[in-house]
């Protein structure tokens, strides 16, 4: 009784545009399945595609996540550490080796060497970041280290624009890697399996660090408690320092796969896939690891499967343009039923 | 201490904010209301704006300003630095104009809307430029040319060439002119190449939503159509998209079967990933790729890698056969050590020129020198530009500012160029 006094026209109105968007969504399904035009092959790579992308949000998120669990904080200087290491590994590193003709006789040895850079390179951006930007201003009120970490990202993004050029840079391509193999009725490429394969071990083998090791273990007192956790014995600074470098490893390994599957790096590279790792980060459940994961798959399949799912047979021109807005919408919609995101705990008023 | 540091900067910004309000300022004298001076000695003695839109004084020793405002930043440098270039070698080759010097003003259009809007405001409230080259991107050039338009300046582009820049009842503004072709004619060309000499008859179109990316692909759909082929998918993707391959798929399971021939006229960094992209996607490998002249760029060959056999890019034909085009790549590898970086070099030493000889026919000088350049006097002259040679062809404007002599071409990439193969 007292819920429905409460009902107030605003609400009905939220109550009916949640109704819309589930209408449209659902319409747009149940046509497109009945006039299926799309062969079942394009299906399942829409799947694969989706699963792919997915990854590379995923570890790129679990970097937001970690950060807000230990700090309480969005890092948006998290896209640049994701830029940096292969943005630098590529100009300094694949490019030289490949005019050379050692990349193409040691594909895997390259490969070893383009990401240790990459992981160095992000690991002292993140460091560097940390020490100076975010540590002076951590009593500070929140407002102030989100600003900082907007401005840590555009000081970022032109000091490797400055230092490595403007312009977008290929990465060369591995001949072990090229083209595709059969996999449940349908190709899948090469690279598309190394990423997969690499997001799963790098994901296993974060999770026994953070659940297995005592330097995990700090890092979830830490997350839990910054002041109990000094209390214990606990070298906090140091123990964010680490929270700082696991995240920059992560995004550096996604920026190497990045650059296996699209060949392209540039300054800006960062931007965009990291506005969307923080969404799968939020989607999953912001400050939750396996959340992220969970996130990054599920923000990726939306991306790939939703406009051929959800808008082809609405009749909308272009409608691959809009495959943010599906992505953006469905992060909407698990909002509205689940505030807390998908694997999120509901947060109290200390942690919030 | 950073009370004071904070005052200082307070002060800074109060300045800056009262400079700015002062830039701005009335272009012209107020036109003459005085009757003329005694009989006889009316014409050197009557040194006035007469325009009706004002007039740019330029006094003796001044330089003749104008400036450019073409992309010279960010991943499509090489298109406006090339246009920029040919600008300054035209300058190089003219010398003085009148007796004065002209400096170029190199403002940067961003290649997109906002960037065009910035450089608009920016040459407006400097009431001594006279007019603007540019701008590079047509996406740049809609917002600019209201800005310019507004303010009785003009604009002539070396590479706007999106169809709705000249159609009156899509974005044309009075004062809009450009050199580059209209895309009308790029299109026309690419589908006589897909469906006549490659002798496709199915064909697919992408574009980025940008204006100029999406009338060329428009412009194709047209003609390959008229042709008598069908456009089995049209679509499009983001600016900054990485991942192409959910529209290729979806474009290879069109209706209408795989496309044999697949147009994306969208600039370098979504040209590299759906060219490299689409020769993984199901249905697509026997595909024909096409690019437009916005994918030409060194950077483009040096990533495309082995992606570039069997593609084909459209653009203006560079094969110009005149002398002066000979002493312009001269200068243009004495000054900047390269060949042009891209296609659109000689449009923009054809706009300067054109600029050029309009303020030598219509610029009121006196005695001692000083110039009055009428704007309204600028417009119509640049509008009746007729048989005017230039590198790119014989100019000749139509009312809604179209001057180019269009010849385009179809390259193949060879040896790390663009190698013309059509016609």
């Amino acid at each position: 009784m007292d819920r429905l006094k409460s009902f107030s026209v605003i609400n009905a109105f939220l109550w009916l545009m949640r109704a819309a968007i589930i209408a449209v969504v659902a319409w747009g399904t149940i046509q497109t399945i009945l006039n299926n035009t799309t062969s079942t092959r394009a299906w399942t790579d829409f799947v694969i595609f989706g699963v792919a992308q997915g990854s590379m949000y995923a570890l790129i998120a679990i970097g937001y996540t970690l950060v807000y669990g230990v700090l309480k904080m969005i890092n948006f200087a998290h896209s640049e550490f994701f830029m940096s290491g292969i943005f630098t590994a590529t100009s300094a590193v694949a490019i030289p080796l490949n005019a050379s003709g050692f990349m193409a006789e040691h594909p895997f040895i390259t490969m070893i060497l383009v990401s240790l850079v990459a992981i160095v390179v992000s690991v002292t951006v993140a460091l560097l970041t940390e020490r100076i930007a975010y540590r002076p201003l951590r009593t500070a009120p929140r407002l102030m280290a989100l600003i900082t970490a907007i401005g840590a990202s555009f000081f970022w993004q032109y000091y490797f624009s400055g230092l490595l050029g403007s312009r977008a840079k290929g990465f060369p391509a591995i001949d072990a890697l090229k083209g595709s193999v059969p996999f449940l009725g349908t190709q899948v490429l090469k690279t598309h399996i190394l990423v997969v394969i690499v997001t799963i071990l790098s994901l296993l083998a974060l999770n026994f660090f953070i659940t297995r090791t005592r330097a995990g273990m700090a890092i979830r007192a830490v997350a839990e408690n910054k002041d109990v956790a000094a209390l214990m014995g606990i070298n906090v600074n140091q123990t964010i320092s680490l929270t700082f470098v696991t995240c920059a490893t992560m995004a550096a390994i996604a920026g190497v796969l990045y650059a296996l599957v699209f060949q392209q790096v540039h300054f800006y590279m960062g931007f965009i896939p990291g506005i969307k790792a923080f969404t799968a980060a939020v989607l999953g459940g912001i400050g939750n690891i396996p959340g992220a994961a969970v996130g990054g798959l599920f923000l990726g399949l939306f991306e790939s499967v939703g406009p051929s799912l959800f808008l082809q047979s609405l009749g909308i021109a272009s409608f691959n343009q809009l495959k943010d807005v599906i992505a953006f919408t469905m992060l909407v919609l698990v909002l509205i039923f689940r505030p807390q995101g998908i694997l999120g705990e509901r947060l109290t008023e200390t942690k919030a | 201490m950073s009370k004071k540091v904070f005052g200082l900067l307070g002060l800074l910004t109060v300045a800056s904010l009262v400079l700015a309000a002062c830039g701005p300022a009335p272009a012209t004298e107020p036109p003459a209301t005085e009757a003329p001076e005694a009989p006889g000695t009316e014409a050197p003695e009557a040194f006035e704006c007469m325009d009706a839109i004002g007039c740019v004084e330029v006094a003796a020793g001044d330089p003749i300003r104008i400036a450019s405002a073409l992309v010279i930043s960010g991943p499509n440098a090489s298109l406006g630095l090339d246009s920029q270039y040919g600008v300054e070698i035209a300058i190089q080759f003219k010398g003085d104009v009148l007796g004065h010097p002209v400096e170029l003003q190199a403002e940067d259009d961003g290649c997109n809307a906002e960037g065009g809007q910035a450089a608009g405001q920016k040459v407006v409230s400097d009431p001594s430029i006279v007019g603007v080259i540019g701008t590079s991107c047509s996406g740049a050039g809609v917002p600019m040319a209201q800005v310019i338009s507004d303010a009785g300046y003009f604009m002539v582009s070396p590479s706007n060439t999106a169809p709705s820049l000249t159609d009156p009842d899509q974005a044309w503004r009075p004062g809009y002119l450009r050199t580059a072709h209209n895309d009308k004619v790029q299109g026309a060309a690419m589908a006589d190449y897909a469906f006549n000499v490659l002798g496709l008859a199915t064909a697919a179109a992408i574009h980025d939503g940008d204006p100029y990316t999406e009338g060329l692909a428009n412009s194709f759909r047209e003609a390959f159509e008229a042709l008598g082929g069908t456009v089995v998918a049209f679509t499009a993707v983001n600016v900054g998209d990485t991942d192409m391959r959910p529209v290729l798929t979806s474009v290879a399971s069109a209706e209408g079967g795989a496309p044999e021939f697949l147009f994306f006229p969208v600039f370098t960094n979504e040209c590299v990933f759906l060219a490299i992209q689409a020769l993984e996607v199901a249905g697509l490998e026997n595909t024909v790729r096409a690019a437009a002249d916005g994918c030409f760029s060194d950077t483009v060959i040096t990533n495309l890698g082995d992606a570039e056999e069997g593609m084909w890019f459209s653009g203006p034909d560079l094969a110009y056969a005149s002398a002066t085009y000979e002493e312009f790549l001269v200068a243009y590898q004495e000054n900047y050590g390269s060949e042009p970086l891209s296609v659109f070099h000689a449009h923009g030493f054809d706009a300067a020129n054109m600029i050029f000889a309009c303020i030598e026919s219509t610029a009121h000088q006196n005695a001692e020198g000083d110039l009055l350049i009428g704007r309204q006097e600028m417009r119509d002259c640049l509008y009746a530009t007729s048989g005017f040679e230039g590198i790119t062809g014989t100019l000749t404007c139509n009312e809604f500012g179209d001057c180019a002599d269009p010849k385009i071409a179809v390259y193949e990439i060879d040896g790390g160029e663009y190698v013309p193969v059509y016609p």
